[in-house]
């Protein structure tokens, strides 16, 4: 089944915690919400759970408005994100009680019970209270009941907020597992980049209750769309620059900006990941800054070399094993960073639906590549 | 190190004669304030016997039904109370509205108010001199038509909105038009009751209702005194639980009653039972409001605190003991009953500590 939600809205007393949200969920993907709090990620989810009426705007169970159904006519499947088990029942009171409530005979129930303890590997626990579970435990327990009465949808508010980092791991890949296997439509909130990343097939980027940017783990972590997106996904490093004439200008650097031809002087500033920095002892013409070593971490697969710029800006840069070994950094040497590639953003008006976006790439031969303007 | 150890000791425990005296001082203020009031109801009661006691308090027609009235108005006052109780604490706890905050000052109002004043203000309206009582006592029942329509009226417009399909395509015929369904509901519903009233005579016309003088001015005075126990004690135990629980229950597929039945209640039910017993306990020995309301006729407005106070004055003591020893017998099974549940009931302490634990964990 799939999920269309259109212009919704919703505030709480002045503050605007969705902001006309359009997005659509095909059928049987996982998508994940991602966002800072307060960016109206839970709020999207309980509005698609029927927990939260919107003030303007329609959620369709794919052709039908169920805007005005109440979360028990919706049939879907709501994860807490503190679980909510009911603390006085046992775990297969906790899990059949979404079929108890719809009149089904006992033995089914009890069948459906069992089978469900199957599938979160917790048979033998059914008489334990909540009290008496581990949280990753209680996590599955939580699922269990949520997936009990088959819902067509299933809904999780930061399924592994709640928990440890190990345990948080094993759940994560267990979920995608599970996903894969019963193929149901299934949304997801997470502030977790990592957790995203790593679970969803779809991504919804959100920021002060609006979608920043929507598509799958890789496009948003190749093509990010605006400076939110490019530095909620991973480490970036900043460059402050400025543009004019379609060039944007960062002290020794130089790229093409297209997108801002006019003779005005501009802020820029230019995104890049430390895997997409090269160092060099040598440098190249207008490509490079001047960059001293500040600090080299050469344990593990990557060697992450901290690097400051003349003007004091910090640069993290992630080299490969061969290329360190190749260049025998040590602690205070001058070398200059090269950009493979960068994102260039107008500073201005971050975050806008507006900013224009530019790159530039060196593979050997300088490549100019138009980037998609970030206009929605 | 060493010296460390033995100042903390030192700071800790009292010397010996110190801890002797205050536990004496303790258990005598205990006693002469508590312990020898308490045996001497049950020694004077029985002061002349036991038969005496016995005929005191069954022999005397008037005491008799001091304290069946009592045992009358209470679960009265009781039951509307718990009613009250569980729907102002769900109110204040599970919704935000304009005058919250009013509302919860409200509930305590009986608290702050000395029971005499509360008994004076049912007077005020009720009494022959109030605002409604000259009305009910020419009119009296007559009223009852007018009453029973419009509370039937309020109910089924409660019933309406909570069956009202919330899906606005799965409303036809009446449900399109709420405002009008209620209004000619109402009004079928109020020719039938008169029309019953007019022909068969439901309700005696023309006869007094009392309220002020009578049970029903007892039952409001001692609802209204004792109306804060059970809400407040329900308001931070459904505050500490929070809504989780039964938005899962609504998630899953309950309606709102098997919503309050299965989650809010038991979750709720110690507290509840706590509330019960506290109100219960001063309901039984309210006295301020009822002397005021209740005009104390003996053998027909008499609960037994007042008939303690009319057997005492009239000097009759072993009576009045014997009416106190089977108030003070009460006082201390609710006591018992309280401690044994405080023992087995979650503490609201390990109950916070359990929410807070689920939280980090």
């Amino acid at each position: 089944m799939s999920i269309l939600i259109k212009n919704i809205s919703k505030s709480f007393g002045n503050f605007t915690a969705l902001d006309n949200v359009s997005l659509r969920v095909p059928d049987g993907t996982l998508l994940a919400l991602l966002g800072p709090s307060g960016s109206g990620k839970t709020t999207l989810l309980r509005v698609i759970a029927g927990l939260e009426l919107p003030e303007s705007g329609t959620v369709y169970n794919d052709d039908q408005d169920i805007t005005q159904q109440s979360a028990r006519e919706r049939k879907v499947g709501f994860v807490f994100q503190h679980y909510a088990l009911f603390r006085h029942m046992t775990v297969a009171e906790n899990i059949g009680y979404g079929l108890r409530v719809r009149n089904v005979p006992k033995p089914q129930v009890r069948e459906r019970v069992d089978e469900l303890l199957r599938l979160i590997r917790l048979d033998g626990l059914d008489s334990r209270y909540p009290g008496q579970l581990s949280g990753g435990q209680r996590q599955r327990v939580a699922l269990a009941r949520a997936l009990a009465a088959q819902p067509k949808v299933l809904l999780l508010d930061e399924p592994f907020g709640a928990l440890d980092a190990k345990v948080r791991q094993e759940l994560r890949r267990w979920l995608r597992r599970l996903h894969d296997e019963i193929h149901i439509t299934s949304v997801f909130v997470t502030h977790d980049q990592e957790e995203a990343l790593e679970v969803a097939d779809r991504i919804v980027v959100m920021n002060e209750g609006k979608i920043e940017q929507e598509g799958t783990p890789e496009e948003l972590f190749e093509r990010p769309r605006t400076p939110f997106v490019m530095s909620f996904l991973g480490d970036v490093n900043i460059f402050h620059g400025r543009v004019q004439n379609g060039r944007a200008v960062f002290s020794g650097m130089e790229a093409v900006f297209p997108e801002h031809p006019n003779p005005d002087v501009k802020p820029v500033c230019a995104y890049a990941r430390p895997h997409e920095l090269d160092i060099d002892r040598l440098p190249r013409d207008r490509q490079s800054l001047a960059a001293t070593v500040r600090h080299v971490n050469s344990a593990g697969a990557v060697v992450k070399v901290e690097l400051v710029l003349v003007d004091e800006t910090v640069v993290q840069v992630s080299l490969s094993r061969d290329r360190y070994l190749e260049l025998q950094l040590q602690q205070g040497d001058a070398v200059f960073v090269v950009p493979r590639q960068l994102r260039i953003f107008i500073a201005d008006d971050w975050g806008a639906s507006g900013s224009a976006g530019g790159t530039i790439r060196q593979d050997g031969a300088r490549v100019n590549i138009r980037w998609q303007n970030a206009v929605a | 190190m060493n010296t460390e150890t033995v100042s903390v000791r030192r700071a800790q425990q009292d010397p010996l004669w110190l801890r002797w005296a205050l536990t004496l001082f303790a258990l005598s203020v205990v006693g002469v304030l508590v312990v020898i009031p308490v045996v001497n109801v049950f020694a004077v009661a029985f002061s002349k016997g036991a038969g005496v006691y016995w005929k005191n308090l069954f022999g005397d027609p008037d005491t008799l039904h001091s304290i069946l009235l009592t045992l009358t108005v209470v679960p009265i006052a009781l039951a509307a109370n718990v009613i009250f109780g569980i729907a102002a604490a769900w109110t204040v706890s599970r919704f935000d509205f304009p005058g919250r905050t009013f509302l919860t000052a409200l509930i305590d109002l009986p608290f702050a108010i000395s029971p005499v004043v509360a008994g004076l203000m049912f007077v005020l309206i009720f009494g022959l001199q109030g605002y409604l009582g000259p009305f009910l006592r020419s009119d009296g029942y007559a009223v009852i038509p007018y009453l029973v329509s419009m509370i039937a009226t309020g109910m089924g417009l409660l019933v309406f909105l909570l069956l009202l399909p919330p899906n606005p395509k799965a409303r036809r015929g009446f449900w399109n038009h709420p405002w009008l369904a209620s209004v000619i509901g109402s009004a079928s519903l109020f020719c039938l009751v008169l029309f019953l009233q007019q022909h068969f005579e439901i309700w005696p016309r023309n006869t007094s209702l009392k309220i002020i003088f009578a049970t029903p001015g007892l039952v409001l005075a001692t609802a209204f005194v004792t109306f804060p126990f059970v809400a407040r004690e329900l308001i931070p135990i459904m505050e500490a639980f929070g809504a989780e629980e039964e938005l899962a229950a609504v998630s899953l597929g309950a309606n709102g009653w098997q919503m309050f039945w299965h989650i809010t209640l038991p979750n709720i039910k110690w507290g509840l039972v706590y509330g019960i017993i506290l109100c219960n306990a001063r309901a039984i020995g309210e006295f301020g409001a009822v002397y005021v309301v209740s005009g104390h006729i003996a053998g027909q407005t008499d609960t037994m605190p007042l008939r303690i106070e009319k057997l005492f004055q009239e000097y009759n003591l072993p009576g009045s003991f014997a009416v106190a020893s089977v108030l003070t017998l009460l006082a201390i099974v609710t006591l018992i009953a309280k401690t044994n549940l405080e023992r087995k009931a979650p503490t609201r302490i390990s109950v916070r500590k359990a929410k807070t634990v689920e939280v980090q964990s």
